[in-house]
């Protein structure tokens, strides 16, 4: 499976000559918020009494961003989280949520490389062309 | 033919220029749209809160086209939002979200919304959404050519009737007169999507009653606009009209039910453009709904009532209104709807101002006379027991429990008579056959 899928493809080519750190811009949006969201979701699923909709309803937000941005490995770890959420099973949010971590971990390296790349072309006197990838 | 106005979309390009308010707690979700949106020729504002932006659709009337607003969000439920872009603002509005199960999609419809989006958006799907602007447009104006056609020939003989109409109509109305004005001067600036001007069918008083009567009548799952229209016999009114004031009933009675009738009517209230006749309407819906009825009242009740409603509301001018007060006006409406069928006009626009402001007038003697020959008699033979039951009704509280028991005995009466008087006005031949 894909780390990102064809909706991040989308956004490249949202990305022209008026907007031309759009891509990066949303993506550190998305770190800023995925990493926020991780924080409250680790917060919440340590207390003594675990609040399931609020669990669920951060989930339900990152599941939205990651989508957003084509991260379609950290989507389907959400829909497997929330399935746990509506169980109320604790052990198994606990588990999606290593899992969502390790995911999301995962896509942050992939871009971050991607970015320095592209970085690296464009100094070296490089473009960067815009490729259709199928997926 | 275009105008020169600065806030509005250059004709000749349209779509392109739409403006569209984006509301999504998610600011990459946020983002992407505004930038997919922009991608598409469209004047982006986007927010992040479901509060803002109420505030900024209210304080900038008519520079907003279509709204799109995600569902989950922590300050407002989205569909609360839905709810009262379209009961305050009539603009389309789109929804959407990650949850794409049908209860959700559903609840989307239902509340009004008139599309949904699945997240992630795909900015094709953005790119058609200037057809739900286009398309609420036509229907507007489609009902009024229809009614607007037909109006025109009544309007010369009767001037004055049109006067106390539109008069009653400004303060009675649940839209804002201000809204009918801007909404005039917003079908100005589209010419191109329509070449006449035609103002918009009101909603008076009157007119709502009527209405909700006939909703009643058939039982609110299944009126349908056909036969509300029917019912209604009113000329000039066309089916869709009858279709979108159904919708926005729906919405004010669902809202309302969710709540108790006590924080219903502060709700609407609390609305600064809502006038009074908002609580006045609500109360009179919930009213039409419990009794399903409108009938005449005898004199002697209807005095007692009066004078019971009068102290109360002396006395307690803060409070929402009793049960008595309640069938105060109620009574007042009844008398509407008498006369709304037909019989010689009594109630002076005079009187229907004070109808629409809930203070209980005094009627005259000519009207009570009237009502006492209309009354059945079964009605006011129990309506005369239980009041001369209760000798010293001073104090509210035996007039609260007088009331009820009023209450109680007038549902049954006035179910039975209305329906007789009804199927009989209405329908002459099934009346004898009904009879049979």
């Amino acid at each position: 499976m894909g780390v990102l899928d064809n909706q991040f493809l989308q956004l490249q080519q949202l990305q022209d000559e008026s907007n031309p750190d759009f891509v990066a811009e949303v993506v550190s949006l998305f770190f800023a918020d995925s990493e926020r969201l991780l924080n409250d979701l680790t917060r919440a699923l340590d207390q003594p009494t675990i609040d399931f909709k609020m669990v669920d309803s951060h989930v339900h937000q990152l599941k939205g961003s990651s989508s957003s941005i084509g991260a379609e490995r950290i989507k389907n770890a959400c829909v497997a989280f929330r399935n746990f959420c509506e169980e109320q099973n604790i052990e198994g949010c606990m588990s999606c949520l290593q899992q969502v971590k390790q995911e999301y971990c995962l896509v942050k390296n992939k871009l971050e490389t991607l970015f320095r790349m592209e970085q690296q072309i464009v100094a070296a006197g490089g473009s960067i062309p815009m490729m259709e990838l199928s997926f | 033919m275009s105008p020169a106005s600065s806030s509005v979309a250059v004709s000749d390009q349209f779509p392109a220029g739409l403006r569209v308010l984006v509301v999504d707690d998610d600011p990459t979700c946020l983002r992407i749209l505004e930038k997919m949106l922009r991608t598409c020729l469209y004047e982006v504002t986007k927010c992040n809160r479901a509060e803002i932006a109420l505030d900024m659709l209210r304080t900038n009337k008519n520079g907003y086209d279509i709204v799109i607003s995600d569902v989950h969000m922590p300050d407002m439920d989205g569909f609360k939002l839905l709810e009262q872009v379209g009961l305050e603002m009539d603009l389309p509005v789109i929804m959407m979200s990650a949850d794409d199960s049908k209860q959700v999609v559903m609840k989307g419809v239902t509340h009004g919304a008139c599309d949904y989006l699945i997240k992630p958006v795909r900015i094709e799907a953005l790119k058609n959404i200037w057809q739900h602007v286009v398309r609420k447009r036509k229907n507007e104006w489609k009902d009024l050519e229809q009614s607007g056609s037909v109006e025109e020939g009544d309007r010369q003989p009767k001037p004055s009737e049109e006067a106390d109409y539109s008069s009653s109509a400004n303060e009675g109305n649940w839209r804002t007169s201000k809204r009918r004005k801007d909404e005039e001067e917003e079908m100005e600036e589209r010419d191109d999507t329509s070449t006449l001007k035609k103002p918009r069918v009101v909603w008076s008083v009157e007119l709502h009653q009527q209405f909700v009567s006939a909703v009643n009548q058939l039982g609110i799952d299944k009126a349908v606009p056909k036969k509300i229209l029917e019912l209604m016999n009113v000329p000039g009114l066309t089916r869709e009209n009858v279709a979108s004031h159904l919708q926005k009933y729906r919405l004010y009675l669902r809202r309302l039910s969710g709540v108790s009738p006590h924080q219903g009517n502060s709700f609407i209230s609390s609305h600064s453009q809502e006038p009074p006749y908002g609580s006045l309407s609500s109360l009179s819906g919930l009213d039409f709904q419990t009794l399903a009825a409108t009938g005449q009242i005898p004199a002697q009740s209807l005095a007692t009532l009066q004078a019971a409603g009068l102290a109360r509301s002396a006395a307690k001018p803060g409070l929402p209104m009793s049960l008595v007060d309640q069938r105060n006006i109620f009574s007042f409406d009844n008398q509407k709807l008498r006369f709304g069928e037909g019989q010689p006009q009594h109630m002076s626009s005079g009187k229907q101002m004070n109808l629409l402001h809930g203070i209980p007038t005094t009627m005259d003697s000519k009207q009570l006379v009237n009502l006492h020959h209309s009354a059945q008699s079964l009605g006011s033979l129990s309506m005369q027991a239980s009041a001369h039951g209760n000798p010293s009704g001073q104090s509210s509280h035996l007039l609260m429990q007088m009331a009820q028991q009023l209450f109680k005995l007038l549902v049954l009466c006035l179910i039975i008579s209305f329906l007789c008087s009804l199927y009989i006005f209405f329908s002459h031949p099934f009346g004898v056959f009904y009879c049979m």
